[in-house]
């Protein structure tokens, strides 16, 4: 890698990286982020490099991240000269001699891909390059095309425009795809407020939950009292059912590092930090690798090309406490001190980081900002809806046939998210309800199946947008359970620094889990309204402030399933260990003795081939039994 | 149990990686961690008066991450996931069978130093729930019956 000092460099490196994303011989490129690799990606991967090797083929293997659809991975491309890019899905080492058979012949006649991809999107250049010229043969012809499958046809990829497209480990396809052209454009053609007022007038929202307008965020940082002044990544993704962050991160590294660069240009910082979570190991690899890259090429060091402005930017690297997504605390956290949150009437963008002037936007709206300055504001103003400009990316995840994630314009109805990309609800169950915005988010019930999915509207229904989790539940999920599952989770992830969140909190736990357990009373319910409130008015950190809007949407959307549990002692989901219990239907069960045989305590008796009976004083509700029974015989009540 | 000199040796070279710079006290505890598999008390003293911190101060950190254990560790730390695609998908029934297949509540270690059982809120790794992370593995689309078979692997 050598310097990149002006266009004509640039270029050389854009035309090194389009050689390598559309190769003149052909390659296999495996899907390698965390979901990935926990779903065998690096057996397929090893396999694929043994069998190369073994057979002596002039193949090239490479790697990306996560294109989105994990349900159906492990990934892997294929892309021969003059030929659409194929997918094969749910790839195993196994199949790998089968599949490298057929490319070696040209042919699909075996295992088949899940779909073709006739073209490459270069969003940030506003271009397109086919992978293959001329008419499709009729056998590539039946691959359904990516888009006119479900999963993909509503999806417009910005932030997460690379992943699963490009290897993460290789600056220069990221600089063939118009990475670092941004950067380039905004040093020596932009002057700092004109980029500060294309975002604004991009009306790019924070995409971490918040919403709030980051060119005006840039702005109040810029305008701020100080000489040194800092850009933050918010990396610590810590909203659980959301993992978008971790994906881009992963895969698309310097779209997050140009963004920055950009950003503390345009704000006057010099120096810059990442915050990534604990739990995200690849994601800080694949991070430290890409800003060595990037400092090699002089994007980050001294007179970066030649316009005299200096960047740094390091990584920090969370220890495992959701509280430090916050900004105040995440800020604490850098200084390398327990991360507390404080107060906010003083502004971070004032006085943050060592009470210097800090702008902080998280992962997904660094990522967006290389792609603005390219196309500019109108061009991003024209996606999404009204006050909601661009997309949002969304991990679709819970009871749902197509599990991953997903970046769609905003704006689009909740039923196309869930019925069309997601498939609807596995086992024929009904939807019940998708649980937006983590734990300072709420539930959005089937009557609101038509809202627009966008700030705005999420936030009028009782819930938020959050990070983007979207988790969804159908007739089996208990909402009570729901809230007192966040409760839970926000009782141990509070810091303890102020009394309402920290004792607020608790009680409201206690409650909950009174009712869980058929202990509720009278007026319970009515309680926990009165303490939601106290916690919104009280409570210093947006932590505590939202912690009890899981508590009121469930409220609000199922206050049945409350009374069901306090008054007649009932748990209609089945969920709730101490108001449920499972026996056996004597009509369907066969006696084969499976639930015999797998119930861990040993609570289930019964002759072979005669119908069998659980013993109530011994069940513990494992639930291991009905999830083994193949003749649906065994039944919560 | 670690000797003292490991300890010492250990303190002593992380410090230096990072030129005593005391912003970075969650770093040199996490790497203290990871080379050590917890944080014993004699590395925290050694860190307080090398690098001038109060012990309270590192305490205070050392306690208030959930990645920091104070106590030793097993092998491999078995971590379940209890985010909340993991919850609807049964985690916490997974959590109770581990619980009783490894015979220790969570949060303790096993007599043989084998495993020690966590609770993590997400991993991240939402679209293949139900997920146990053992040491470096995410096993997805745990079952409560695959457990065992998981387990005997890392023995």
């Amino acid at each position: 890698m050598s310097k990149i000092n002006t266009l004509e460099d640039l270029n050389k490196a854009a035309k090194r990286g389009l050689e390598a994303i559309i190769p003149s011989k052909t390659k296999i490129v495996v899907g390698v982020g965390t979901s990935g690799i926990a779903s065998g990606a690096q057996q397929v991967y090893d396999a694929l490099a043994g069998e190369i090797k073994k057979r002596k083929l002039d193949i090239i293997l490479s790697k990306t991240g996560a294109m989105g659809m994990d349900c159906i991975e492990p990934l892997v491309d294929v892309l021969q000269p003059n030929k659409p890019r194929l997918a094969y899905s749910k790839m195993t080492a196994k199949k790998v001699p089968e599949v490298l058979d057929q490319i070696v012949k040209g042919a699909v006649d075996g295992i088949k891909p899940a779909y073709r991809m006739d073209e490459e999107d270069f969003i940030c250049l506003d271009e397109k390059k086919p992978y293959a010229k001329g008419p499709l043969s009729k056998d590539l012809k039946d691959i359904p095309a990516i888009g006119s499958v479900n999963f993909y046809k509503k999806q417009l990829k910005l932030a997460t425009r690379n992943c699963g497209m490009i290897n993460f480990e290789s600056i220069d396809e990221y600089i063939a795809k118009g990475g670092y052209f941004s950067l380039y454009k905004a040093l020596t053609k932009m002057k700092p407020d004109q980029i500060i007022d294309e975002i604004i007038a991009s009306g790019l929202r924070g995409r971490g939950g918040g919403g709030f307008p980051a060119g005006v965020k840039w702005q109040t940082c810029r305008r701020a009292h100080g000489d040194i002044k800092y850009v933050i990544c918010n990396g610590d993704e810590g909203d659980p059912g959301a993992y978008m962050d971790r994906s881009v991160m992963e895969g698309d590294p310097h779209s997050v590092i140009e963004g920055m660069i950009i950003g503390a240009y345009a704000i006057g910082a010099n120096q810059g930090f990442i915050y990534v979570r604990n739990e995200y190991p690849l994601a800080v690899a694949n991070l430290q690798r890409a800003i060595g890259q990037a400092r090699e090429c002089g994007f980050i060091g001294k007179n970066i090309l030649g316009s005299g402005f200096d960047f740094d930017l390091k990584i920090g690297k969370g220890a495992g406490a959701f509280v430090c997504g916050e900004s105040t605390a995440l800020m604490t956290s850098l200084e390398g001190k327990a991360g507390e949150p404080r107060a906010k009437y003083i502004h971070t963008v004032e006085h943050g980081l060592w009470d210097r002037p800090s702008n902080l936007n998280n992962v997904e709206t660094w990522a967006n900002v290389p792609a603005i300055i390219s196309r500019g504001a109108k061009w991003f103003t024209s996606i999404g809806c009204k006050n909601n400009s661009g997309t949002k990316v969304f991990c679709l995840v819970g009871k749902i046939n197509n599990i991953g994630m997903v970046e769609i314009p905003m704006g689009i109805p909740l039923k196309d998210i869930i019925y069309e990309i997601g498939g609807g609800i596995p086992g024929g169950k009904k939807f019940k309800a998708v649980q937006t915005g983590g734990p300072s988010g709420g539930c959005l019930p089937i009557e609101l199946i038509d809202i627009s999915v966008d700030f705005d509207a999420l936030w009028n229904a009782g819930s938020m947008m959050g990070s983007g989790g979207m988790i969804v539940m159908d007739e089996t999920t208990c909402m009570v359970d729901i809230a007192r599952y966040f409760i839970d989770f926000l009782e141990f992830e509070s810091c303890g620094k102020c009394v309402p969140c920290r004792e607020g909190v608790q009680r409201m736990n206690e409650i909950l889990q009174d009712i869980c357990d058929g202990k509720g009373k009278e007026g319970d319910i009515e309680l926990l309204e009165s303490m939601s409130k106290g916690l919104v008015d009280g409570a210093l950190c947006a932590l505590g402030s939202t912690a009890a809007n899981p508590i009121l949407s469930t409220l609000k959307y199922f206050r049945n399933e409350y009374i069901a549990h306090v008054r007649d002692k009932k748990c209609p989901a089945g969920v709730c260990k101490a108001l449920i219990r499972f026996s056996i239907v004597k009509d369907k069960c066969t006696g084969c003795g499976v639930c015999l045989k797998k119930c861990p305590s040993e609570c289930i008796s019964g002759e072979k081939k005669k119908v069998h009976v659980i013993d109530q004083t011994k069940c513990i509700k494992c639930g291991v039994c009905k999830e083994s029974c193949k003749f649906d015989a065994i039944i919560v009540e | 149990m670690k000797t003292m000199k490991t300890i010492e040796k250990t303190v002593k070279d992380i410090i230096k990686k990072y030129d005593g710079d005391k912003t970075a006290m969650i770093a040199i505890l996490q790497d203290v961690q990871e080379e050590l598999r917890y944080l014993p008390k004699e590395a925290l003293s050694l860190i307080s008066k090398k690098m001038e911190v109060p012990l309270t101060r590192i305490y205070e950190i050392a306690t208030f991450y959930n990645a920091f254990s104070l106590k030793p560790r097993g092998k491999y730390l078995v971590e379940i996931c209890l985010g909340t695609a993991c919850h609807v998908q049964g985690g916490a029934n997974l959590l109770d069978r581990l619980e009783r297949d490894l015979a220790i509540p969570s949060g303790e270690t096993t007599p043989d130093n084998m495993f020690t059982l966590a609770e993590v809120r997400c991993l991240g790794c939402c679209s293949l729930a139900p997920v146990v992370r053992i040491g470096a593995d995410v096993h997805p689309y745990l079952t409560q019956d695959g457990i065992p078979k998981i387990l005997r692997n890392y023995k």
